[in-house]
């Protein structure tokens, strides 16, 4: 999240769309209801089906699955059209001025630079236009028909009302009235706020549906001003601090990449990923790159990362590519792979295309699982007719089955999605020989070393040179390894202006990644978490929950990342001059010597309003991006796609070209295009998703949960249950092209069917929490169904919308 | 009778007398004879997280045990802590079933071995289990790590082995286990955050 959960009681409007806050996120949900309450806020929910979230709604806007780029386009035209958005705002702090070379080209769906047997774009074309002082270029007037912010009036006209509802299926008024309330923040003192969640991730464009909202906030000067942002509410309790240290293909923590095959060198790494500023006295806060990269081999490989050794650069694997999920899958299946971990995590339920799972996971020489729980994946290789029909004497891997503790059994820190680190301890001891994920990892790792301490091997030196400096080497404590997030001085750190001046001796934790230097002097496991563990202490530990500007910042609660800020991009909060746009809900603001007000300034201090510099630090041009030049993988702009299995089976803004279709961009591996179900064999439009009572496939083995829905079920529309002769409690079938699923039938009057492009689609609900563990009944798993097909940029996969044939059964 | 939350233990907690419940404003003759303790009277408090999802409820949790060396704290209750700015003591259908999960009859307990074509877990030691894993590690990489591509370029890689890390453990496991996995070279490197 931009903002934070409390912050969303601050809106005037909120948009629930591609998430269902009060039944995903009910306790969060409450500061929805005490905007309602309190700030006579208006709720919008935009949702293939007729929600809890909608049950809560002033207004309910249903939309097809897939579709929600077309949608918050045409609000985008809408505003547009109706010049609702907030002008100062939008040209200060948007990069609208600035001028696009004149090789960009869009043209029936396709971008510039596109290479149709790669499915890749070459964005080259998609740059601002370099201007000899080597800034972009900028028109301040808005004129120039290459300026971004007629490339977007450009772009975005061809989404009208009528052409939205055709494509998603929205009664045309009802999208109207949506648009209209929106409008209304325009004015600098009425936001809108975004909750939004796996409807928006979960599809094959998910990051465009996502960009297309921001530019949406930015349009209407929301980012970075109470009760405003992009609020990602996030799935699990740590998702986001698993995200922010790096446990990814390509990452590394705090949000720097793993290098590529072709940066030999590191300055070639580094130079790449320290941009110069765009234009003139810009933060270009990502110059301090090289001081994170440092740090952080620092803190990993300490006296074996030197300037000699070039802080140890080649002990980091390069990726050829991005070993995903979807692609780690498709080369096992290929039986490229021997071993596995899965730890808490349940891939035979969780990853599209079960069989494609199960039959990938029985190539492996060695499966190791580590949970608290027995999950399916465990048992991927048992036999469980109909559920999970497999010959276990056929699968030759040895699948090793490890206890762990869980929540309660454990201390140390969890990031929520507002980025609070909250700190945690251990209220009992687990059952039986559990252990603690620390203490497992640590002993395999350590056993691992010894081996090559004792025989020698294939390259050693990343593991034999690993920092282990615990006190009890099996057990690293969680305030040790917290600490090393920190970071701290590895020497006495002299004050740069006065070398006689010493403001951190060597050992002492840092106050912030402000601090961190480039030259090996700084040691730092996560820059973004600089500031976790000070001298002070733990700062996550906090529990002062005063709130005393009254807007919800409770900056002495726990710790948030950056350095305790609670709203990002606060600055945007005020206008040019550092006035706050908003008197009423003031976050941070200029008093004519410094910035300040109820959050960390999201700004250089002292950093005059005179001098201009932009409050979006994060990117070289200190503004934040209507046209992303660079990126992203699928366009500089937002474009409607179709899901890669679509009920209509063409692209209504691209009729006549099937290379625009699904997403051009999207990694598609050899032999699935093919597969992907067809509208003939599969009529209706399906959407996987989670109810209140249950957490994907873990509460099924709660009993207090698991008696609140104990079976599983599907959801249609009563025109589909009319037209198949199903009524509800009847067990049907669901098949996709990939397998089928059989559950009871709930007919029920929340899922209507939509009209688009000359078609009537209906959709088929399939909640997703059964399998074949667990105190539920017995269920099939829901992700038997879903295409393995993920996003262009990310690679998360398309569970939200895909076809489905369904019949009695 | 007008007390907080915190007042309320006190009292309860203060022993079983006529004394203290007469201050509940009970009539004490008959209750005096019943000797039975506030429930959560002599238990622990910790604070934690619910595991569940990303709003971060706060948790107050009650296990008996006084914490002397062979007591074995035990779980009894857990509820919503009413000074979490997010939550305010209250928890969802999921939050409030975290005892259950805590107890649910699907904890493993053991280390166990699938051993390959078998239809059966196997009971193993966790020196068993860890010295055969790192074993099949250790083999598995020295076989396969990639130092050099087809062109001749430095990588460091090991393909034939992934890593999926679990985004409800806590951001110290979550820091340990990148740590270690890419100190291995491992480029397969995923949690639910991809999905």
């Amino acid at each position: 999240m931009t903002n934070h959960w409390v912050d969303i009681k601050n809106a005037n409007v909120v948009l629930i769309m591609g998430g269902n806050a009060a039944e995903a996120h009910p306790c969060g949900f409450k500061w929805v209801t005490e905007a309602k309450a309190h700030n006579k806020a208006k709720l919008i929910v935009v949702d293939p089906r007729f929600t809890r979230s909608a049950a809560m709604a002033d207004y309910y806007a249903p939309i097809r699955v897939g579709t929600d780029i077309a949608f918050l386009a045409g609000i985008i035209n809408y505003l547009l059209t109706h010049d609702k958005i907030q002008h100062e705002y939008v040209k200060a702090y948007t990069n609208a001025s600035f001028l696009i070379n004149d090789k960009y080209k869009f043209e029936d769906g396709i971008f510039s630079g596109y290479d149709e047997k790669a499915r890749r774009y070459d964005p080259s074309s998609w740059g601002y236009e370099i201007g000899k002082d080597g800034y972009a270029v900028v028109d301040e007037t808005l004129k120039h028909p290459r300026c971004v912010f007629n490339i977007m009036k450009e772009h975005y006209k061809r989404y009208t009302p009528e052409v939205v509802s055709n494509i998603c299926g929205t009664p045309k008024e009802t999208f109207v009235k949506v648009c209209e309330t929106i409008a209304t923040t325009s004015v600098p003192d009425r936001t809108t706020t975004i909750m939004y969640a796996l409807g928006w991730t979960q599809h094959s464009q998910g990051t465009q549906m996502i960009r297309t909202a921001a530019m949406l906030q930015l349009l209407l000067g929301n980012i970075g001003m109470a009760g405003g942002g992009m609020n990602a509410l996030r799935g699990h309790s740590n998702i986001q601090g698993l995200t922010d240290l790096g446990l990814m293909s390509n990452l590394l923590p705090g949000y720097m990449t793993i290098p590529f095959d072709r940066e030999q060198k590191r300055e070639d790494y580094l130079k790449v990923r320290t941009p110069k500023p765009l234009r003139p006295n810009q933060m270009d806060f990502p110059q301090n790159f090289p001081k994170w990269h440092t740090s952080l081999m620092k803190a990993w490989y300490g006296n074996a990362a030197t300037a000699k050794s070039d802080f140890a650069y080649d002990y980091m694997p390069k990726l050829d590519r991005l070993y995903d999920v979807l692609q780690t899958f498709e080369l096992m299946y290929q039986g490229k792979m021997n071993g596995y971990f899965c730890q808490g995590f349940n891939p035979l339920a969780s990853f599209p295309h079960k069989a494609k799972i199960g039959k990938a996971f029985a190539k492996l020489k060695y499966l190791v699982i580590i949970d608290p729980l027995a999950t399916e994946t465990s048992e991927f290789w048992r036999n469980v007719p109909d559920y999970n029909e497999v010959k276990s004497e056929e699968v030759q891997t040895e699948v090793f089955r490890l206890p762990s503790t869980c929540f309660a059994e454990e201390e140390g820190s969890l990031t929520n999605s507002g980025r609070w680190l909250q700190w945690h301890y251990k209220g009992a001891e687990p059952p039986g020989e559990a252990r603690g994920d620390v203490e497992i990892v640590a002993d395999l790792f350590l056993r691992v070393r010894d081996l090559y301490r004792k025989e020698g091997g294939a390259f050693p030196d990343p593991i034999l040179n690993l920092t282990w400096p615990y006190l009890i080497p099996q057990a690293p404590s969680p305030e040790e390894l917290a600490k090393e997030m920190n970071g701290k001085a590895l020497e006495d750190l002299a004050d740069p202006k006065d070398k006689t001046k010493v403001l951190f001796k060597a050992g002492e934790q840092l106050p912030g990644f402000g601090v961190l230097r480039d030259d090996g002097s700084t040691a730092c496991g996560c820059w973004i978490y600089s500031g976790c563990w000070t001298q002070a202490g733990n700062q996550m530990a906090r529990r002062d929950n005063s709130d005393p500007y009254g807007v919800g910042q409770t900056l002495n609660w726990a710790w948030a990342w950056p350095v305790n800020r609670r709203v990002l991009y606060n600055r945007a909060s005020s206008d040019p001059s550092g006035k706050p746009w908003d008197p009423k809900r003031k976050l941070v603001s200029w008093n004519g010597k410094a910035w300040g007000g109820s959050d960390v300034p999201d700004m250089r201090p002292d950093a005059a309003p005179e001098e201009h510099v932009g409050p979006f630090i994060m990117t070289p041009e200190g503004v934040a991006r209507l046209f992303a030049p660079f990126g992203m993988a699928d366009g500089p702009l937002p474009e409607h796609y179709e899901p890669f299995e679509t009920p209509v089976d063409i692209n209504p803004l691209h009729p006549k070209n099937p290379k625009a279709t699904a997403n051009p961009a999207a990694r598609v591996f050899k032999g699935d295009m093919e597969v992907f179900g067809k509208s003939k064999e599969f009529p209706y439009a399906a959407t996987t998703y989670r109810l209140t009572e249950h957490f994907h496939f873990w509460s099924k083995h709660v009993d207090f949960n698991a008696v609140t829905q104990p079976q599983q079920f599907i959801e249609i529309g009563e025109e589909l249950a009319k037209e198949k002769g199903i009524a509800s409690g009847q067990m049907v079938k669901v098949s996709s092209n990939r397998g089928f699923i059989k559950a009871v039938a709930v007919v029920t009057k929340r899922i209507k069917s939509l009209d688009c492009n000359g078609k009537k689609v209906h959709t088929v609900g399939i909640p997703i929490h059964w399998g074949f563990k667990g105190v539920t009944k017995n269920g099939y798993i829901a992700n038997t169904l879903t295409p393995f097909v993920g996003d262009a940029n990310i690679q998360t996969p398309e569970y939200k919308a895909f076809l489905v044939n369904i019949e009695k059964a | 009778m007008d007390m907080n939350r915190r007042q309320f233990f006190k009292v309860c907690g203060a022993g079983l007398t006529g004394s203290s419940l007469a201050m509940l404003g009970y009539s004490p003759q008959p209750v005096l004879a019943e000797v039975r303790n506030f429930k959560l009277a002599r238990t622990t408090e910790t604070r934690n997280t619910c595991p569940y999802c990303a709003v971060g409820c706060g948790v107050i949790m009650y296990s008996l045990g006084d914490k002397a060396k062979n007591a074995k704290a035990e779980i009894i209750h857990i509820e919503g802590d009413p000074d979490h700015p997010v939550n305010r003591g209250t928890l969802c259908p999921k939050g409030a079933g975290l005892l259950d999960f805590v107890h649910s009859e699907s904890r493993l307990k053991y280390p166990e071995v699938r051993e390959p074509g078998s239809k059966e877990w196997k009971r193993i030691s966790w020196d068993e289990a860890m010295t055969r894993i790192a074993k099949h590690m250790k083999a598995d990489r020295d076989k396969n790590f990639i130092a050099k591509n087809a062109d001749g370029q430095t990588v460091n890689r090991w393909l034939s082995a992934g890593f999926l890390a679990a985004s409800a453990s806590s951001n110290e496991t979550g820091y340990l286990t990148g740590k270690i996995v890419r100190s291995l070279g491992i480029v397969a490197f995923d949690n639910q955050a991809r999905v």
